[in-house]
């Protein structure tokens, strides 16, 4: 079977955001980069399922030339090749970005079939539009199901689960079909070295698509205020447990 | 005048729901409410709107996201609305965003403040509610979802007028739908519920040091938690991870050792009533957001919080 995962480079932000001075993007100049969790988890599930089937894994991402990092990261744990839609690094919306990969997508499936399953975070971290594998799902004319924790491919047709108040509902896709996915689906492995080494060697292939104008028009970000506050102090080391017994007492989760 | 999709589970609107109908009101206009299958007749007795109306189908005893979206879609343009507006829950974002492009608009995502005007100002929340993005939202029609938790829940009160109707479904828009059910695991405290969760991070050192924070967790009739760090270290399994793409926690309080506090857990646990840091660094992100904190050890200082527990309970 062949499977595509799209995924998006994100900032690892740590423990405190920081803005640029424009409040337009955060400062990255000391952060390091990674996939959006939920895809990582689409790209780990992605490899399992050619390694289960047979075929071909491809991964996408729609960034600035740095994110060709990302794509070696994929390609390190597994997926066969790369579709980067290399951006100047201003951010894209749900409905340009969907556009964008609608279009990489027919491209590739004029010249190498069908993909049977698109995987997709279920949303990205940083902007969180939750909505550009169902965008890409529709203009594709395919089945999707969103926010998903298993994925199993039994003949024409994905089994789908997503967790709803503890239980999870189930739904069957007929394929071809595109699934977005929650992290939890899979715990996604490490790259090896040799892993590493092959990934740089993988073929990648590079378009620069043109960006519209964005319907959902950023003004300005800001971080929250009241985060912020100094706590206090009930000891230090062992001899605290009094004074954490005496809290719990007194808020009523202990007796 | 403006659509609202309320979901409602037991025959009531969600509370999630009614925060929805309070960012709508901001938008001026008449409200109307959209209730879809099952118990939405008796829900939509609750729902303070001018017009409530229930969708009910055979085939919407199940949730099906393509049905849901082609039902808001086709009472928008029924009676004219120029915002649809719906809570950020899982299903109802999936049948929006599915809406939004039926209807050829955008959809802005867990809004947390509209100002009405064209373009429509908002506010919306990024990185799980870590930051905050302002934004004007070019639209024939504007569609958004309310983030859960930000925004306070309209009072209680009754519809103007109750109004059923069995929309036209096709074929294609039930094809995805739930076809089956499995059941939450049986027993044990779910970290939804718990009142107390006390968790571990990468502080913890190892899926076995996970016995102090197990200890004093059952001690408090509490739930186990962790971080993502312990989830990738595969120390403790993804469904007790708190964070941005874990759990949404809302205990009375939350115990967090050895926990850095990094903004994708922050956005996890702010819902907790308090938060109490056991950390041996007090200078780690965590004791910005705490309220208590303990200065050392972890593996020390559990160890001697369940002694006290049970010392004093004899």
């Amino acid at each position: 079977m062949r499977i595509l995962v799209c995924v998006k480079r994100v900032p690892m932000t740590g423990g405190r955001i920081v803005l640029t001075e424009d409040e337009q993007a955060i400062e990255t100049k000391h952060l390091g980069f990674a996939i959006s969790p939920h895809e990582e988890c689409g790209v780990e599930e992605a490899v399992r399922l050619v390694e289960q089937h047979g075929g071909e894994s491809v991964v996408l991402t729609l960034g600035p030339a740095d994110a060709e990092e990302q794509l070696r990261d994929a390609m390190a744990i597994g997926v066969d090749r790369g579709l980067h839609l290399v951006t100047n690094g201003e951010e894209w919306d749900p409905e340009a970005t969907a556009g964008a990969i609608v279009e990489a997508i027919t491209a590739d499936e004029a010249a190498s079939g069908p993909f049977d399953l698109i995987f997709f975070g279920n949303e990205s971290a940083d902007s969180g539009g939750f909505q550009v594998g169902l965008r890409t799902a529709y203009a594709l004319g395919r089945p999707c199901a969103t926010g998903l924790k298993s994925v199993t491919v039994d003949g024409g047709a994905a089994r789908c689960e997503q967790e709803v108040g503890g239980g999870r509902d189930v739904y069957e896709l007929p394929l071809p079909a595109v699934v977005t996915v929650l992290e939890g689906l899979n715990l996604p492995r490490y790259p090896s070295v040799p892993g590493r080494m092959r990934a740089g060697r993988k073929p990648l292939d590079a378009t620069t698509p043109t960006r519209p104008a964005s319907r959902l028009e950023r003004a300005r970000l800001v971080v929250p205020e009241g985060d912020s506050k100094q706590a206090e102090v009930l000891g230090r080391g062992p001899d605290a447990a009094a004074a954490v017994v005496d809290l719990l007492r007194q808020i009523g989760v202990a007796s | 005048m403006n659509l609202v999709l309320v979901e409602h589970a037991d025959g009531v609107a969600t509370d999630v729901s009614l925060q929805a109908l309070a960012l709508a009101e901001g938008l001026g206009g008449d409200l109307h409410a959209l209730l879809i299958g099952q118990g939405g007749a008796q829900a939509a007795q609750g729902v303070p709107a001018a017009v409530a109306h229930v969708a009910e189908h055979d085939a919407l005893d199940v949730f099906a996201p393509d049905a849901w979206a082609a039902i808001v879609c086709g009472l928008a343009e029924r009676i004219g609305a120029t915002a649809i507006v719906a809570p950020g829950s899982e299903r109802a974002t999936d049948a929006m965003a599915r809406a939004a492009v039926r209807l050829g608009e955008p959809l802005a995502a867990n809004c947390t403040a509209v100002t009405p005007g064209d373009p429509i100002a908002l506010t919306r929340v990024r990185w799980g509610g870590s930051l905050l993005e302002e934004a004007r939202l070019h639209a024939g029609r504007a569609l958004l979802t309310v983030a859960p938790h930000a925004v306070a829940p309209v009072g209680p009160g009754s519809p103007g007028s109750i109004e059923t109707f069995t929309p036209e479904l096709a074929e294609a828009d039930l094809v995805v739908r739930v076809r089956d059910r499995v059941a939450p695991p049986e027993g044990g405290v779910s970290l939804a519920d718990a009142k107390v969760v006390v968790s571990g991070g990468r502080g913890v050192g190892s899926a076995e040091g996970f016995a102090a924070i197990e200890e004093l967790a059952s001690l408090l009739g509490g739930a186990v938690g962790c971080s993502r760090a312990v989830t990738m270290s595969g120390w403790r399994p993804h469904t007790d991870q708190v964070g941005q793409t874990g759990n949404k926690i809302a205990p009375e309080i939350y115990i967090a050792c050895g926990v850095s506090g990094a903004t994708q857990h922050i956005a996890g646990c702010k819902g907790a009533k308090r938060i109490l840091a056991v950390n041996t660094d007090p200078e780690a992100p965590i004791m910005s957001v705490a309220d208590y904190a303990v200065v050392g050890d972890l593996h020390e200082v559990l160890p001697a919080i369940s002694a006290e527990l049970r010392a004093r309970g004899r």
